[in-house]
C-alpha cells in the first residue's frame, strides 16, 4: 500500500432542522489508495450520510472534502466530473428498470466518457463475465434476483473505472442466502487493489477484507483502528457495547 | 294478434315518417347539417392545438417546479444566482397553477376574450389561447406526479455516475416517466374535447354551438342535440379505444 491520499476530509458537519439534528459533527478521514475503509456503528449514527457525503449527494453544513487535491466542497469545482471517478454502490441497488443489464452498464461510459459503443459493450461484457452473469446481458433489473441486481450494480460502477467505490449497506437488502455472492465480488475487487469505502454490518466482512474500521456514533468518529485491534481490544466503552450487541 | 301488429306497423310507420320529416328539417333543409360539419372542424381544431399547447406549457411548469424541488439545497450552496432565478420562477409557476385551477375554464375563456384579447377578431385562437393555458395547469401536474412517483434511488444513482441534473433527467427519469404518464395525458385531453363544448360562450362556432343554432332555427331540441351529443360520444369513444391500446402496449413492453 502507498501513501497516496485519495480522499480528505477536514472538520466535516451535516446538520439538520437549522441544527436541531447533527447527522455528522465534525469528521476528519484520510483514505488512501488501495485502503478498504469498513465504517460500523449503531442506526442513526451519520454512517450513510457520510458516505453521501464524500461524493455530495448530501451537502455538507460545514467542512471540505478534498478529491485528488481538489475541494469538492467548492462550487467552482465540476462536481459531476469529480463523481465519475467515486463509485456508488446502494443498499437498494437502484439499476434503470427500463434499460437491459447491457444497457444500464454502458449508457455512463458511452454518453460520459465518450467510449465507442462497441468498447464499452466489450468491457461490460468482461466485468459480467467475471462475477459471472455473462448470460444475463440482455435480461431487464426485474428479472434478476436481488443478489445478481447488486453484482451488476457494482460492475455498473466498475464501467466507469472509478478511483474509488463506496457501498452504503450494499448485502442489507438481500435475503441471506445471497450475500455472500456479493460479498465475494467485493472481496475480488479488494484483492485487486480497488479502494473502497464500506458501510456494513457484516462484522466478517469488516475483519477479513478491512484495511481499518472506523466506528461511528452520534456524528462522529470514536474509535478507529485495524480491524484486527479494533475487534480484539475496543478502547471505548461505545464501541464495547456496539461490539457486544452484534458480536 | 294480427290486429294488434297491424296497429303497431301503423304505429312505427307513423313515428318513422314523422322522424323523418324532423332529420330532413333538422339536417338536410338548407343544408343545416353544415352547423355540425363545420362546428366538428372548430371543436376539433381547438382542441389539438389547445392540447399541444397545454403539453408545452406543462412540460416547462413540471420542468422548473421539479428541477427547483429536487435542486433547491445545492443551488442554494453552490449557485446563489441560479437559485434566486428558480426561486422566482417556481412561484410564477405556483401561482399560476393556482388560479388557472382554482377559477372555472368559462371564466378563464371570457376574460382571454372580453379582457385579454379584446381586440382579435380570431376567435378559434382565443379559444386554443384560453383552453391551452387551462389545460396546461393539469398537464403540468400530470407531469411533476409523474417525476416525483420516481424513486430517488434512480437520481442518486445517475448523478452518481457523473451525470448532470439535467442529463439524469433526459436519459434516466424522463423515458420512465412517459411511460407512466402517456394515458393519464391521453385522459386529460379527452376531457379538453368536451371542455371545448363550453366555448359557444363566446360566440365561437363549435360543435354544441352550431347544434344550438340549428335549435334555433328548427325550433326542435331533440334531434340536434341528440345529434351533438352523438358526434361527441363517438369521437370520445375512438380515443378511449386509443389510450387504451396504448396502455396494453405500454404493459407489453414493462418488465
Ligand atoms: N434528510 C434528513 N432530515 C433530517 N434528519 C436526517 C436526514 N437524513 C438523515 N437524518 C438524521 O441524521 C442521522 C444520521 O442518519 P444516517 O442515515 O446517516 O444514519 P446511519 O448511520 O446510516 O443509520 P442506519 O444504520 O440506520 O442506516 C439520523 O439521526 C437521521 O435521522
Ligand atoms: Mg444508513
Amino acid at each position: 500500500m502507498n501513501d497516496n491520499v485519495l480522499i480528505k476530509v477536514e472538520g466535516l458537519k451535516k446538520h439538520y432542522k437549522g441544527g436541531a439534528i447533527k447527522a455528522l459533527d465534525g469528521i476528519d478521514m484520510e483514505i488512501r489508495q488501495g485502503e478498504v475503509v469498513v465504517i460500523i456503528g449503531p442506526s442513526g449514527s451519520g454512517k450513510s450520510t457520510f458516505l453521501r457525503s464524500l461524493n455530495l449527494l448530501e451537502y455538507p453544513t460545514e467542512g471540505h472534502i478534498y478529491i485528488d487535491g481538489a475541494d469538492i466542497t467548492n462550487p467552482k469545482v465540476n462536481l459531476n466530473r469529480h463523481r465519475q471517478k467515486m463509485g456508488m454502490v446502494f443498499q437498494h441497488f437502484n439499476l434503470f428498470p427500463h434499460m437491459t443489464i447491457l444497457g444500464n452498464m454502458t449508457l455512463a461510459p458511452i454518453k460520459l466518457l465518450k467510449m465507442p459503443k462497441k468498447e464499452a459493450e466489450q468491457m461490460a461484457m468482461e466485468l459480467l463475465e467475471r462475477v459471472g452473469l455473462g448470460d444475463r446481458a440482455a435480461a431487464y433489473p426485474g428479472q434478476l434476483s436481488g443478489g445478481q441486481k447488486q453484482r451488476i450494480a457494482i460492475v455498473r460502477a466498475l464501467c466507469m473505472k472509478p478511483e474509488v467505490l463506496l457501498f452504503d449497506e450494499p448485502t442489507s437488502a438481500l435475503d441471506p442466502e445471497m450475500v455472500g455472492e456479493v460479498l465475494d465480488v467485493m472481496k475480488e475487487l479488494a484483492k485487486d487493489g480497488m479502494t473502497m469505502v464500506v458501510v456494513t454490518h457484516e462484522m466478517g466482512f469488516a475483519r477479513e477484507v478491512g484495511s481499518r474500521v472506523v466506528f461511528m456514533a452520534d456524528g462522529m468518529v470514536v474509535e478507529e483502528n485495524d480491524p484486527q485491534t479494533l475487534f480484539t481490544n475496543p478502547q471505548s466503552p461505545r464501541l464495547q457495547d456496539f461490539l457486544a450487541k452484534v458480536l | 294478434m294480427g290486429a294488434w301488429f297491424e296497429g303497431f306497423k301503423a304505429n312505427a310507420g307513423a313515428w318513422f315518417e314523422d322522424f323523418k320529416a324532423t332529420f330532413q328539417l333538422n339536417f338536410i333543409d338548407d343544408d343545416r347539417y353544415m352547423y355540425l360539419v363545420n362546428g366538428l372542424k372548430n371543436t376539433l381544431i381547438i382542441t389539438v392545438f389547445a392540447a399541444l399547447l397545454g403539453i408545452a406549457l406543462g412540460i416547462i411548469v413540471a420542468s422548473v417546479r421539479t428541477t427547483f424541488d429536487k435542486n433547491e439545497e445545492s443551488m442554494r450552496m453552490r449557485n446563489k444566482g441560479l437559485y434566486i432565478v428558480m426561486k422566482i420562477a417556481n412561484t410564477v409557476c405556483k401561482v399560476y397553477l393556482t388560479v388557472i385551477r382554482g377559477t372555472p375554464v368559462v371564466v378563464q375563456l371570457m376574460i382571454m376574450y372580453f379582457i385579454i384579447m379584446a381586440s382579435s377578431t380570431n376567435s378559434v385562437l382565443i379559444a386554443v389561447l384560453a383552453f391551452g393555458i387551462n389545460s396546461g395547469a393539469y398537464v403540468a401536474e400530470i407531469f411533476r406526479g409523474g417525476i416525483m412517483s420516481i424513486d430517488n434511488g434512480q437520481f442518486e444513482a445517475g448523478r452518481s455516475l457523473g451525470f448532470s441534473y439535467f442529463r439524469t433527467m433526459y436519459h434516466i427519469v424522463v423515458p420512465q416517466v412517459i411511460k407512466n404518464v402517456l394515458p393519464a395525458l391521453l385522459n386529460e385531453c379527452i376531457a379538453l374535447l368536451k371542455e371545448t363544448s363550453v366555448a359557444g360562450y363566446v360566440s365561437i362556432q363549435d360543435l354544441t354551438k352550431g347544434g344550438d343554432i340549428i335549435r334555433g332555427r328548427t325550433y326542435s331540441a331533440f334531434m340536434p342535440l341528440i345529434m351533438v351529443a352523438l358526434i361527441y360520444l363517438i369521437v370520445v369513444v375512438v380515443l378511449t379505444w386509443l389510450v387504451g391500446k396504448v396502455e396494453r402496449r405500454l404493459k407489453v413492453s414493462e418488465r
